[in-house]
């Protein structure tokens, strides 16, 4: 039994606030009106930490953290937004921009894509690495949804949707690094998966073109990742 | 004082960007009041002048023909704008990147029940082994994507610069849109 949590505070860009011990710097700056930009966090879901767009300064270390799994401490003193940080945030938008095929124009989900936004919010008006231009496979094996994987960004947000709240664990990463693969089951295509109950919470929480609901491309269809914490209430008997 | 001088330069794109240019309607007519348009694919001029203040690039670096002419426009031009996504990213044309050129040419030019297979040798450009967005190849000052920019983003573009403001283009416009 863990003890319950205590009262902390702490300090983010200069503005005093209160968090329990079990928060992150995220929650407790989101919940006091302080935005932290994010892309593989999604309310509802466990935190990887995977994409580093959080990442925070904390007085007394050089090290930058990720807000989104670092928990609060007493005395902490937290700077969100920095020249620093900014430059690093870019930086991680480009590498993701250069690491596969993220074809805007001509992308399922432009207009309403969540790297797209982020993209325009930080000034990136070009990409200062070269293109990897790997060459990806699309499989729209599924009856009603795609994976076109020049669009993924291996957040894992369907990975963890599948496991987490739909309890299928369909999808999974294969590899590691820059050679890693959003898989289905044993690496099959997702149409031959035994698992997968074809519910969708993967296409609506995917912040890209990568997953898609096929009879949707080419209408301006906005995801709608907002279900998650419902369902995460009612589970726990909140509502 | 003379006017400043303007270019456009189409390299490998859809000319949509210059379509988006003359999207501007009447606004280019007041526009054009500023500037002398010493070249560009929309008027007939077939030298690039030794001296241009603002240059336009549409389109990627995808032949060895893009590739001289965008180090030519360098050469000569002051402020050299990426306008586009082709010429800001590779866009569409950079799709064929994972293909190697052989194998490319082979695909289109060949098979698909043509009676002539043969790939073009004579009288058209080399294809690059990579198609690649216009800031590899040479210095780029003022970025602008979107596929194409619209018609308002490129009039304040132009007329920033022609005030010798540097434009927010952030602000304006982003990839895709």
């Amino acid at each position: 039994m863990n003890p319950a949590p205590a009262v902390k505070t702490l300090a983010i860009d200069g503005i005093d606030v209160s968090a329990s011990s079990d928060q992150t710097i995220l929650d407790a700056a989101r919940e006091n009106g302080i935005s932290i930009p994010t892309l593989c966090h999604l309310d509802g879901l466990t935190e990887v930490g995977a994409c580093r767009m959080c990442l925070v300064e904390l007085k007394g270390s050089t090290r930058l953290q990720p807000a989104c799994v670092t928990l609060v401490e007493e005395g902490m003193e937290v700077t969100t937004r920095t020249p620093r940080l900014e430059k690093y945030r870019r930086m991680v938008l480009e590498l993701l921009f250069a690491e596969r095929n993220h074809v805007c124009s001509v992308c399922v989900a432009n207009n309403m894509c969540e790297l797209q936004d982020q993209a325009k919010a930080h000034g990136v008006t070009h990409v200062r690495f070269p293109y990897r231009s790997p060459e990806l496979p699309v499989d729209v094996s599924h009856e009603r949804f795609a994976l076109d994987h020049n669009r993924c960004i291996l957040c894992t947000r369907c990975v963890r949707v599948c496991n987490e709240i739909e309890g299928a664990h369909t999808w999974d990463l294969l590899g590691r690094g820059v050679n890693s693969l959003l898989i289905s089951d044993l690496h099959q295509p997702w149409g031959e998966s035994d698992t997968c109950t074809s519910c969708g919470k993967c296409v609506q929480v995917c912040p890209t073109g990568a997953l898609f609901d096929k009879s949707k491309v080419g209408g301006k269809v906005r995801k709608n990742p907002d279900f998650l914490s419902y369902l995460n209430e009612m589970r726990e008997g909140l509502r | 004082m003379s006017k400043p001088t303007l270019a456009t330069v189409w390299l490998d794109g859809c000319s949509g960007c210059h379509m988006s240019i003359l999207d501007m309607d009447e606004r280019l007519v007041e526009l054009s009041e500023q500037f002398d348009l010493v070249y560009s694919p929309l008027v007939d001029y077939k030298e690039f002048p030794a001296h241009v203040d603002i240059a336009l690039i549409e389109g990627s670096v995808s032949s060895d023909e893009d590739d001289r002419k965008i180090r030519l426009v360098r050469a000569h031009t002051r402020v050299l704008v990426s306008l586009g996504d082709c010429a800001v990213t590779g866009n569409v044309p950079a799709m064929r990147n994972p293909i190697p050129v052989p194998e490319l040419l082979d695909s289109v030019y060949k098979g698909n029940g043509l009676l002539q297979e043969q790939v073009p040798t004579h009288c058209l450009p080399t294809l690059l082994p990579r198609v690649r967005p216009v800031h590899e190849v040479v210095n780029v000052d003022v970025f602008v994507p979107g596929c194409p920019p619209s018609a308002d983003t490129i009039f304040t573009i132009i007329s920033e610069l022609l005030a010798g403001r540097v434009p927010d283009v952030a602000a304006l416009s982003r990839f895709g849109a």
